[in-house]
């Protein structure tokens, strides 16, 4: 029974320290990553409308629409982290061996082993010898260990030991990184909030739908944006002052927070994200003027107010920009959409500019002459919350890991051991990485030896 | 002069490249080897020069970045990349025949680039205006580029085992006879990916930090990440095959050529058929 439980356990570690479970594995989660690329995560209600409710119920249950957090998924990680896990176990006490106690002495059983040896002709006494190849070690290569046993001299040398550590490095990193996204996950949120220009914000709203309270307040000073002269856009600005107890705090008064320049208050960072035009709208600023002569009239509106002129005539804005410049390439400054009825006349729909363009404006309005003066817009601002105290865990795990790939694969442990002898010396060499490259430096060595 | 008329020559010396390597391999004349290298060393110094020309073009316009923004800057800096990892290959081993199979990669990419690619020069979105964008951009295309390199290298390999197993005829022997060995294939397309592994997982850190700095998540399972991790994922198990038994050679050839295949798609197939945040593809 016993070594039936054994064979068990011992089929199971060896199960998990498999390298085909490993290659498995992975080519396994590269096939099925694909399936949450293909089929939208979240999913947007559009995409919901093109498939059949089956299909939908179907990849619900089996967890499509979140798959990357669905528990298969995760089962795949999580074993994927035990195999790496048993694989260093079972491996990592024979590499440490090798690092920590070196081979000193290069016998001559050890000698047939090493794919590089060679014989030195050298003249002088073993003790004169020992001294030589260990200076000529030092100055060559690395500071030789020397051994002495049964009258004979042995020497040791190696570079970069620790290079073969590099692959547990990485193993060591992609669990640093789970732990990162662990606490990230448990111990922060990620957030929305909408600013309108002049207020301000204590709470913000998490994905989850639940509201968050800051512990501080954020206003939104001013909210703009620029344009290109293509149109596309140049810069989305928000002027953010963090308030504590109601009041600005110092030094983070009128912060300008763009897209890539974010603001950062006691652990939680905004991000510009969104803005749109606030509830109340704008208020657009008219002049109209009567052909016919007299002092203009102006007039403020707001979107869709329907506002009488002199003569029974009355006009509504309907639209507009602060620079018509990206719409309309031969003017710049102010425009507006408006609908104007004439007294007793049928609606027309028109586009009116800045005062500069009269004679553009005098196409349309009958008596009177319609121009747009400008525009008061508040906005508000749409910004990204975040608060994740594990992120740093996560760059170390990044660094680690691209400096255990580094050691792993570009540095190569290199060892040279010699033995005096009566005519001269034996010297090996091996290096755990690019043989042809170690060979080539093994001659010139033993050149520069026989030369000493 | 202008970048887009440099681009032309590249192209074509691209293509005379590709020719002189074919010829070649037909001819196993020496001299005509190392006129293909040279030819191919030409074509990457104009390339060089029409890059750093558009670079300065864009500061002439007023918008001042580096080529790096859209499609068909991407794919030029894509070739250009291709043709960095394979000169470096070629002046370190000099085995012409990899040219036959690399160079037509940077070829096509400058091809479609020059021909069917909309090639102005755009000033950058506010999503773009930061220098993580030259960081991301250059690791990942550096880590591509030796993955095509790899993909040439593995598709000789195959070739080569199969004649080999065949008994191979006289003609495919010839053929033969200005590929590597077997075994030094196998070696080269380890070495290619061992310089694109490194390059690709940076480009997935900087990436992520980028993210992180413009939107707080360093990771959201965006579709263009996703298909980084898939990409990270099969050269993963690369390594992992090559040093297991039973996948040493073939398969991990093949597994290369799926490797390349995966990067393909996660830069362009991405952009293409599914939605995300890099959307210079549309």
């Amino acid at each position: 029974m016993t070594t039936n439980k054994r064979g068990v356990a011992q089929q199971l570690w060896d199960f998990f320290c498999s390298l085909r479970l490993t290659i498995f594995l992975l080519i396994g989660l590269a096939l099925i990553s694909i399936i949450g690329t293909v089929i939208p995560q979240g999913p947007p209600r559009e995409y919901l409308a093109t498939i059949s409710e089956t299909k939908a119920q179907v990849y619900s249950s089996l967890g499509f629409f979140d798959m990357y957090h669905s528990w298969w998924f995760i089962l795949l990680l999580y074993l994927l982290t035990l195999n790496l896990i048993c694989c260093s176990i079972k491996r990592l006490p024979r590499v440490w061996k090798i690092v920590s106690e070196p081979v000193l002495v290069m016998d001559e059983r050890f000698e047939s082993s090493l794919s590089n040896v060679a014989e030195l002709k050298l003249r002088g006494t073993k003790q004169e010898l020992k001294d030589k190849i260990a200076a000529a070690l030092k100055a060559e290569f690395a500071q030789p260990v020397i051994t002495e046993q049964d009258g004979q001299f042995y020497l040791f040398a190696q570079k970069n030991p620790w290079c073969r550590l590099g692959v547990y490095v990485v193993h060591f990193s992609i669990i640093i990184v789970f732990i990162g996204a662990l606490i990230g996950s448990f111990f922060g949120y990620k957030a929305y909030v909408t600013i309108p220009e002049g207020a301000a914000a204590t709470q913000v709203q998490a994905r989850n739908g639940k509201m968050i309270d800051l512990g501080f307040g954020l206003r939104c000073e001013k909210f703009s944006v620029s344009f290109y002269d293509t149109g596309a856009p140049k810069e989305f600005k928000s002027i953010l002052t963090v308030l504590e107890n109601g009041q600005p705090v110092k030094g983070y008064q009128n912060i300008p927070c763009i897209v890539n320049e974010p603001l950062t208050y006691k652990g939680v960072t905004f991000y510009q994200s969104s803005y749109g035009q606030s509830e109340e709208g704008a208020l657009y600023h008219l002049t109209v003027t009567n052909r016919k002569g007299g002092a203009p009239l102006h007039i403020d509106a707001r979107q869709g107010e329907r506002i009488s002129l002199p003569g029974g005539a009355f006009v509504s804005v309907m639209d507009a920009a602060p620079d018509v410049h990206p719409f309309m390439k031969e003017f710049d400054g102010p425009g507006a959409q408006v609908e104007f009825t004439p007294a007793g006349g049928q609606p027309q729909s028109f586009v009116i500019l800045s005062p500069k363009y009269d004679s553009f404006n005098a196409q349309h309005g009958g008596d009177l002459v319609l121009s747009f003066d400008g525009m008061d817009q508040k906005f508000y601002t749409g910004l990204q919350v975040a608060r994740d105290p594990g992120v740093l865990v996560v760059w170390l795990g990044c660094f680690l890991m691209v400096a255990g790939i580094v050691m792993a694969f570009f540095m190569s442990h290199k060892r040279i051991w010699a033995r005096i002898t009566n005519e001269g010396a034996t010297l090996g060499g091996s290096a755990s990485k690019n043989p042809t490259g170690f060979e080539m430096s093994f001659e010139e060595l033993v050149d520069k030896l026989n030369k000493a | 002069m202008s970048s887009s008329m440099l681009f032309n020559v590249t192209m074509v010396t691209y293509l005379v490249s590709t020719c002189i390597f074919f010829a070649y391999l037909a001819s196993r004349n020496k001299a005509v080897g190392l006129a293909g290298t040279l030819s191919a060393l030409f074509g990457f110094l104009v390339h060089t020069a029409a890059i750093a020309l558009r670079w300065k073009e864009s500061y002439d316009q007023g918008h001042g970045h580096a080529p790096l923004s859209n499609l068909f800057e991407s794919v030029v800096f894509f070739s250009w990349t291709i043709l960095l990892i394979y000169l470096i290959i070629d002046f370190k081993y000099k085995y012409r025949a990899v040219g036959f199979f690399v160079l037509p990669f940077a070829l096509f990419g400058m091809a479609w680039a020059n021909l069917s690619l909309e090639s102005g020069i755009e000033p950058l979105v506010p999503a773009l205006q930061s220098n993580w964008l030259m960081y991301h951009v250059i690791t990942c295309f550096l880590g591509y580029a030796a993955f095509a390199v790899a993909c040439g290298i593995s598709i000789m390999y195959l070739i080569r085992e199969k004649i080999e197993q065949g008994g191979g005829n006289a003609a495919a022997g010839g053929l033969l006879s200005m590929f590597p060995a077997i075994r030094v294939l196998d070696d080269l397309n380890y070495k290619a990916i061992m310089v694109g592994f490194p390059l690709l997982t940076l480009g997935i850190v900087t990436g992520a930090a980028w993210a992180n700095y413009a939107w707080g998540t360093y990771w959201s399972w965006d579709p263009k990440e996703t298909w980084s991790l898939i990409v990270w994922f099969v050269y993963a198990a690369f390594l992992h095959a090559r040093i297991t038994r039973g996948w040493v050679g073939r398969r991990a050839a093949i597994l290369s050529v799926i490797g390349f295949a995966a990067t393909i798609f996660c830069y362009l197939g991405v952009n293409l058929f599914l939605s995300g945040l890099h959307s210079y593809g549309k």
